[in-house]
């Protein structure tokens, strides 16, 4: 029980991470209907970019932990937002009304770009640091000796996770960038003669979606130690599962999803095989798309002829 | 996804705007600031772990000034570009309609000159032990291209997990002749069958899938082969792979030196440039028959319902073409030529490890379909010619040449998306595209 009960937090944080990516998949999915197949290497460039903002912080002599934490959370959201932006503008947008696999390799494209480049210029090793939040809580002491632990990073991943979940919630229903986002969903056409700003409104989408993978690659970064080049492939195609089976273009969805496979994933390796978690995710994406398309709370998607 | 929204691409200039050396000026300090927000830390700083574990880290601006400024002059050259060839530059306004036209004559006989070229190049370059190899890899990748053609460029499903059936043909060899002692010409076809029917296996559950859905269910379902290689070590030999596998056989004489040999038995002097030459027409015929095969299907109605499926998957179903069937055969046909070219791959190498079945080898191998105009045999052996040598070429810069090859697909999706080389065009098809209106090209109608 006290294991099965450890293994529930752990999922439970690792999912907030998946969530996280997943929600920048189902987003642009949602207004573009492409699969942003370089989202996971985006989420890999906030983590470096967390990584070294913080080292930077540190070297200049600042030392009060929340304050750098502060800083470097929002130091890597803007500058991977950037990253968001540009990518969008750079290889997806001349290719809006191209012929429906080009974006999507396109997107490949940019994905073998980011790894590279960020291979290129910060090497190919492993980046290990220091634990930057120490200490956390013993919840419950088996009479095995077995001890359930919440560490304090685990309680910050989470809290974050909430706390951004909340003012992305707060965009999308109550600002106006929301209804307009909501809006391009349902018909580009119509908003367009509406008057909204179609090309921005799917600008600040991808942007959105990054600032929110660059949170993940923080939260990894913080959680997990370290970061390396090849990290976002993996890490993508479990959060794009994740937004799958919460039922892609659906917000709840991609957290719910995210929860679910970040689960899945940690159950997975304390009962059965650590050598096969990563099989039993990329099962679940095949047995989700062939059994519930839709997700769990997605639309089913009506084929117009 | 509506074809009625203004084009918004940067690659227009819409002639509203002025442009002037101003704008271009403007423009470039713009992109000039992108690109320094950008690279300032992933660039400017640059951290490696010390001798003691512990995260160094030391800055590099001069680098950083250099590609900003790079970012800067390559953005004023490309508005400058953009100029000249005018406000809807691309670059088919830019050959004339003569030269056109006399590129598709000598198109027609490009391919048998290669092909006599090709034939002959073991003849001109005996001595040269790196050309064959190289030829060697090109004549693989174009196989691969051949074969993965048949999913992608003509019955336009997205499969991004090929790898997997030229790993499930690369382990049948290697498993079997080194297990079993089968030799290389019983198990060459065994090998194809067996990646058929992975072909089979991964197109059942598929079928209902389109565009990128499929695309990353194959994905996942080649790193699910990749990870089960890796892992099921009692079988497969896990990360250290297979080794040993025995060199193919000229029909049962081997290519070895002594007695019972080739070379005994013909009275030559041996010479181990007689392995590779016979390995270069051994993937040049299996090449071939792709090609052929290919080209055979094509006229059958399964060919055709593979391009009727290509250009709209709705129609199809309306006229009676059994999606079923159309999809499946795809899937096993593309997946037995992967089977024969892995098969090849590991009696070639002799070793075989899961590290060569990554995602990056479909990816590849999927570029060079692209390029190659999906659909187009020749297109496909020219890109794979164009890209194997282009990394050959490169090799000295091996950590940029991944950078160049992500880029190179970007931007060919935007210059060109139907591919360089060219494009197999349907062979029935509307005259007028583009009055169709804007809920019709949705999601699978090409």
């Amino acid at each position: 029980m006290d294991y099965f009960a450890q293994q529930l937090i752990n999922g439970l944080v690792l999912g907030s991470i998946y969530g996280l990516i997943a929600i920048g998949y189902t987003m642009v999915y949602g207004i573009v209907g492409m699969i942003n197949f370089a989202h996971g290497d985006v989420f890999m460039i906030g983590g470096f970019i967390a990584l070294i903002s913080f080292l930077v912080l540190v070297s200049v002599g600042l030392t009060a932990v929340p304050v750098i934490l502060l800083i470097v959370l929002l130091v890597s959201m803007a500058i991977t937002a950037l990253y968001g932006w540009t990518i969008e503008r750079i290889a997806y947008r001349p290719l809006r009304h191209s012929f429906r696999l080009a974006p999507m390799l396109s997107a490949i494209g940019m994905s073998f770009v980011l790894t590279n480049f960020s291979q290129v210029s910060q090497g190919a090793r492993v980046k290990p640091v220091p634990p930057i939040i120490t200490g956390g809580y013993t919840l419950h002491e088996g009479d095995s000796g077995f001890v359930v632990q919440l560490s304090n990073v685990q309680i910050v991943v989470v809290i974050t996770t909430i706390v951004l979940l909340g003012l992305f919630t707060w965009l999308v229903s109550r600002t106006r960038l929301g209804r307009d986002m909501r809006a391009c969903e349902q018909d580009q056409t119509m908003a367009a003669l509406l008057g909204v700003d179609v090309d921005r409104t799917i600008s600040m989408t991808f942007v959105i979606g990054a600032a929110l993978a660059a949170v993940a690659g923080m939260m990894y970064l913080l959680y997990y130690g370290l970061v390396d080049f090849f990290m976002g492939f993996v890490a993508g195609i479990k959060a794009f599962t994740a937004a799958v089976l919460g039922g892609i273009g659906s917000l709840p969805g991609a957290m719910l999803g995210g929860l679910a496979i970040g689960l899945i994933e940690t159950f997975w390796s304390a009962y059965f095989s650590v050598e096969y978690k990563d099989v039993a995710a990329f099962s679940i994406l095949i047995v989700v798309l062939i059994f519930m398309p839709t997700g769990l709370l997605g639309r089913p998607e009506v084929e117009k002829v | 996804m509506s074809a009625s929204l203004p084009p918004s691409s940067p690659f227009q200039s819409n002639g509203s705007e002025p442009v002037g050396a101003a704008f271009i000026l403007k423009k470039a300090v713009l992109s000039a600031l992108v690109a320094l927000g950008l690279f300032s830390l992933m660039v400017g700083v640059r951290t490696e772990a010390g001798q003691s574990g512990q995260l160094e880290y030391w800055t590099r601006f001069g680098e950083l000034a250099s590609l900003v400024g790079a970012v800067f002059v390559g953005s004023i050259a490309v508005e400058l570009l953009r100029l000249w060839l005018g406000p809807r530059g691309g670059f088919g306004s830019f050959v004339p309609a003569s030269v056109q036209s006399g590129l598709s004559v000598a198109g027609r006989y490009l391919a048998p000159a290669l092909l006599i070229f090709t034939f002959l190049v073991p003849v001109i370059f005996y001595n040269q032990r790196y050309i064959l190899d190289l030829g060697i890899l090109v004549l693989t990748y174009v196989m691969l291209g051949w074969g993965l053609n048949v999913v992608v460029g003509l019955a336009g499903l997205l499969d991004l997990g090929y790898v997997a059936f030229y790993a499930v043909g690369a382990y049948s060899y290697g498993l079997l002749s080194t297990t079993f002692g089968l030799s290389f010409w019983i198990c060459l076809p065994l090998a194809g069958i067996l990646a058929a029917f992975w072909g089979v296996l991964l197109g059942f559950p598929v079928l209902r899938l389109r565009g990128d859905y499929l695309a990353i269910v194959t994905l996942a379902f080649g790193e699910i082969i990749r990870l089960v290689l890796i892992n099921w070590q009692e079988v497969t030999g896990g990360p250290n792979g297979v080794s040993g596998i025995p060199r193919p056989t000229l029909f049962g004489i081997p290519l070895t030196p002594g007695e019972g040999g080739l070379a005994a038995m013909l009275g030559i002097p041996f010479s181990p440039t007689h392995r590779i030459v016979f390995l270069f027409y051994l993937i040049l015929a299996l090449a071939l028959l792709t090609n052929w095969v290919t080209i055979r299907l094509r006229r059958l109605p399964i060919g055709r319902a593979w391009e009727a499926l290509r250009e709209d998957e709705v129609a199809c179903r309306a006229l009676g073409i059994n999606i079923t069937t159309t999809k499946l055969t795809a899937f096993a046909t593309g997946a037995m030529f992967g089977g024969f070219a892995g098969a090849f791959f590991a009696t070639r190498q002799g070793f075989i490890s899961p590290e060569s079945f990554t995602f990056q080898e479909s990816a590849l191998v999927l570029a060079i379909v692209v390029l190659g105009g999906m659909g187009s045999q020749l297109g496909v052996a020219l890109a794979a010619l164009a890209m194997i040598g282009g990394f050959e070429l490169f090799r000295s810069l091996e950590v940029y040449r991944m950078l160049v090859f992500g880029l190179a697909m970007v931007l060919i999706m935007i210059w060109r998306p139907r591919g360089i080389v060219g494009h197999r065009a349907p062979t029935v098809f509307l005259e007028k595209s583009k009055s169709i209106s804007s809920d019709l090209v949705k999601e699978g109608h090409g």
